[in-house]
């Protein structure tokens, strides 16, 4: 039972070992990390701000994973698509004589069309011209944002609402920020397209083996497309929350290099960026993981100069001890240790990879 | 032996001169566009000299990263190191005990501590080049703003001579409105950018070296059953790689004369996207190296014309886009077109950065 759970999940073991390990320096620094406070009706403190400040990230990280593990390759205009989406959204908005409930969706499935049409723009040039995914996005990572700058015609147009803002931080009433309740819910619509559909299997099969899969009658072309049609609605839906957050549309710096955060979540969540299969939990938990290190450095009061250094060798620390090859070594030290004390079985080295990864 | 290198080399070499060939038509019909329509600006050599003046580094750097592509990897740290490199030679320069032999070993050395630490990390490590290399992009960020916030004009007379120096070529140049001779300028970057593309060039085209690194990067496990060191050619990669990044460094603070904190900030695209339009692809194992300096020219040659047209700066990034969709598409057509004729590439052309994740099990 606890084996078979062990296995089920091995997958997850580095991003909840490096979540495990934040939440202990934190812990160090003050113990009173976990304390939540009531202000104005809502939680605050240092995991809801955690769960808020992340929300944009778990959405394209979720994104990121299907692209990645379909295409084999990443998608690096993220960032600017969700600029270009949240500047029609803002333009939109704007426009409108009253701001009722109605535009505010108006303008989101507005922004989602555009999410989808930039989002089959990269995964035209993926599936048909077969382009490698960085480079087609390339073109996108270039030129976004100046069209995100001409749609807004002037700098950083505000977004002064009733209705925004309460998207942005709270709804009188309940006592969870909006954005928090946002992300749950879209990681709930992606849950139940992986319940009820096929995605999973084919996005696998063609990530592992796109001949095989063409083979089995499964075409790679259009699995990858609709994997970039829903990092295109990932986008759309990042930018929404990001610009409703911000309170204005900063096409210079709404989420800016956001792609560098969102791949490196996929891979702390334990998934190749090799394409195959992937677990979108592992890439939430990674997002979640790359925010509360974020924090974690601004709360052990790191020079902001220096935050980048820490975060660069916590990353190579990470993935050092993640790597295939130092791996291997530590599993056949470990092989070696149980072998002398009792034979070790096939299903104990699975267990004793585990082991071994603690003690790092 | 020379009969399989023969058919070896000659399918993948052609693959890359024929991208290579592309590449350099589409700047010269550029370049001859340009001249057509602002035949003031375009026609006078200074301009064209100009383009390698002040883009040498962009150049370098992308003549190191061309190597590590060919390879089969990606280094997007070159812009940050770049950056780290001009800071540090500038502090380094103001700190009243530098001279300037001692900033180019610095700028040296921090490309070959870079190069090092990440070969070694992703060829021996086997750990994905994208995250490594980021690593690498947020480490140089930090150390630099770390090292010194504000910019730093460096005031230094030895550097300031050589930042001021000039080869003057006396037969060739233009006659000003007043009718007074001006004769053209080469900075010394320019030099250096010709003296790295020739080293460069021809060890990737004639040592064995180069060789092994398309070899590499068309397929690694073929290389490795053929008896090539994988490891020890990809971890080369990116000590040149990382190399030229410090020279680029260097290069650059000797055109500006200052260390800022937004010094080659984003050039690590703008390379990826000179390398491509020069004809490298990103798979590996097919390219050449006198692509890079063509794909940069044709990058800034588009920009050059933008800002001739008194367009928008907006449109600038945009039309850099349209160019790059352009030239993707047009590779990727040529490509299959190849294909279909029964041309074999070793691996299927979509196939991510790093596709060597089998390697060695």
């Amino acid at each position: 039972m606890m084996r078979s759970l062990m296995k089920r999940f091995s997958h997850l073991f580095l991003p909840l070992s490096v979540m495990a390990l934040l939440i202990i320096i934190n812990l160090v620094k003050g113990a009173d990390y976990f304390r939540i406070t009531m202000v104005n009706g809502a939680f605050y403190g240092n995991i809801p701000n955690i769960f808020f400040g992340a929300s944009e990230l778990v959405i394209l990280s979720i994104g990121m994973t299907l692209v990645t593990a379909a295409s084999r390759g990443q998608d690096i205009s993220i960032g600017e698509s969700a600029t270009i989406t949240s500047a029609v959204f803002v333009q939109y908005v704007l426009q409108a004589n009253e701001v009722t409930l109605l535009t505010i969706l108006v303008a989101f499935l507005l922004s989602s069309v555009v999410g989808l049409a930039l989002g089959a723009f990269n995964g035209t040039l993926v599936s048909i011209f077969k382009v490698q995914p960085m480079v087609a996005s390339l073109i996108l990572f270039t030129g976004g944002r100046s069209i995100a700058f001409m749609i807004d015609g002037k700098l950083s147009p505000i977004l002064a609402n009733d209705l925004s803002n309460k998207i942005g931080t709270v709804i009188p009433g309940i006592p969870i920020q909006t954005p928090i309740i946002l992300t749950v819910i879209f990681i709930a619509l992606i849950a139940v397209l992986f319940k009820t559909t096929n995605l999973r299997l084919y996005v696998e099969a063609v990530g592992t083996n796109p001949n095989a899969a063409r083979l089995n009658g499964i075409n790679p072309k259009k699995v990858i497309f609709l994997t970039f049609l829903i990092m295109g609605f990932c986008s759309a839906f990042a930018g929404f929350i990001a610009v409703n957050k911000a309170g204005r549309h900063d096409s210079v710096n709404l989420l800016k290099l956001i792609m560098m955060d969102a791949i490196l979540a996929v891979a702390i969540g334990g998934n190749s960026l090799n394409g195959g299969k992937f677990s979108i939990t592992g890439s939430i938990i990674g997002a979640y993981t790359i925010e509360m290190l974020n924090r974690t450095l601004l709360r052990l009061e790191i020079e902001p100069a220096m935050i980048k250094v820490f975060k660069a060798v916590f990353i190579i620390i990470l993935m050092v001890v993640a790597s295939p090859v130092v791996r291997a070594s530590i599993t056949k030290v470990v092989d070696k240790v149980r072998g002398k004390g009792r034979g070790a079985s096939a299903a104990m080295t699975v267990k004793a990879t585990g082991d071994g990864e603690k003690e790092e | 032996m020379a009969g399989v290198n023969a058919i070896k080399g000659k399918t993948r070499l052609s693959n890359s001169n024929l991208l290579f060939l592309i590449a350099a038509i589409i700047f010269v019909l550029m370049y001859l566009f340009a001249i057509i329509l602002y035949p003031g600006s375009f026609l006078q050599f200074q301009t064209f000299f100009d383009l390698f003046n002040l883009n040498a580094p962009l150049i370098i750097m992308t003549l190191g990263l061309c190597i590590v592509m060919i390879g089969g990897g990606i280094d997007i740290s070159i812009g940050a190191v770049c950056g780290l490199v001009t800071m540090a030679c500038a502090f380094f320069l103001e700190s009243g005990m530098g001279s300037i032999w001692g900033a180019i070993l610095i700028s040296l050395g921090i490309g070959i501590i870079f190069g090092v630490l990440q070969g070694y990390l992703i060829a021996y490590l086997e750990i994905q080049p994208f995250i490594i290399t980021l690593s690498g992009l947020f480490m140089a960020q930090g150390l630099l703003t770390t090292l010194h916030k504000d910019p730093i004009n460096v005031t230094v007379p030895a550097f300031v001579k050589l930042r001021d120096f000039d080869i003057v070529i006396n037969w060739l140049g233009t006659r000003n409105r007043l009718g007074v001779f001006i004769p053209c300028e080469i900075k010394p970057g320019t030099i250096i950018v010709a003296i790295l593309l020739v080293i460069l060039a021809s060890l990737m085209k004639w040592s064995r070296f180069g060789r092994n690194v398309y070899a590499v990067g068309g397929n690694a496990n073929s290389a490795n059953m053929l008896g090539i060191n994988v490891k020890r050619t990809m971890f080369t990669t990116y000590v040149i790689s990382g190399l030229t990044a410090g020279i680029a460094g260097f290069v650059y603070i000797m055109t500006t004369g200052a260390g800022n904190v937004g010094n080659a900030a984003g050039a690590e695209m703008k390379a990826i996207a000179s390398a491509i339009i020069g004809g490298t692809l990103l798979n590996g194992g097919v390219g050449n190296l006198l692509g890079a300096p063509i794909g940069t020219l044709t990058l800034l040659v588009i920009n050059e014309l933008i800002r001739a047209a008194g367009v928008q700066s907006n449109f600038q990034a945009m039309v850099s886009g349209l160019l790059l969709y352009f030239f993707i598409v047009l590779q990727s057509i040529i490509m299959s077109l190849r294909d279909k004729r029964g041309f074999k590439m070793a691996l299927p052309p979509w196939l991510s950065l790093s596709g060597k994740s089998q390697r060695g099990r």
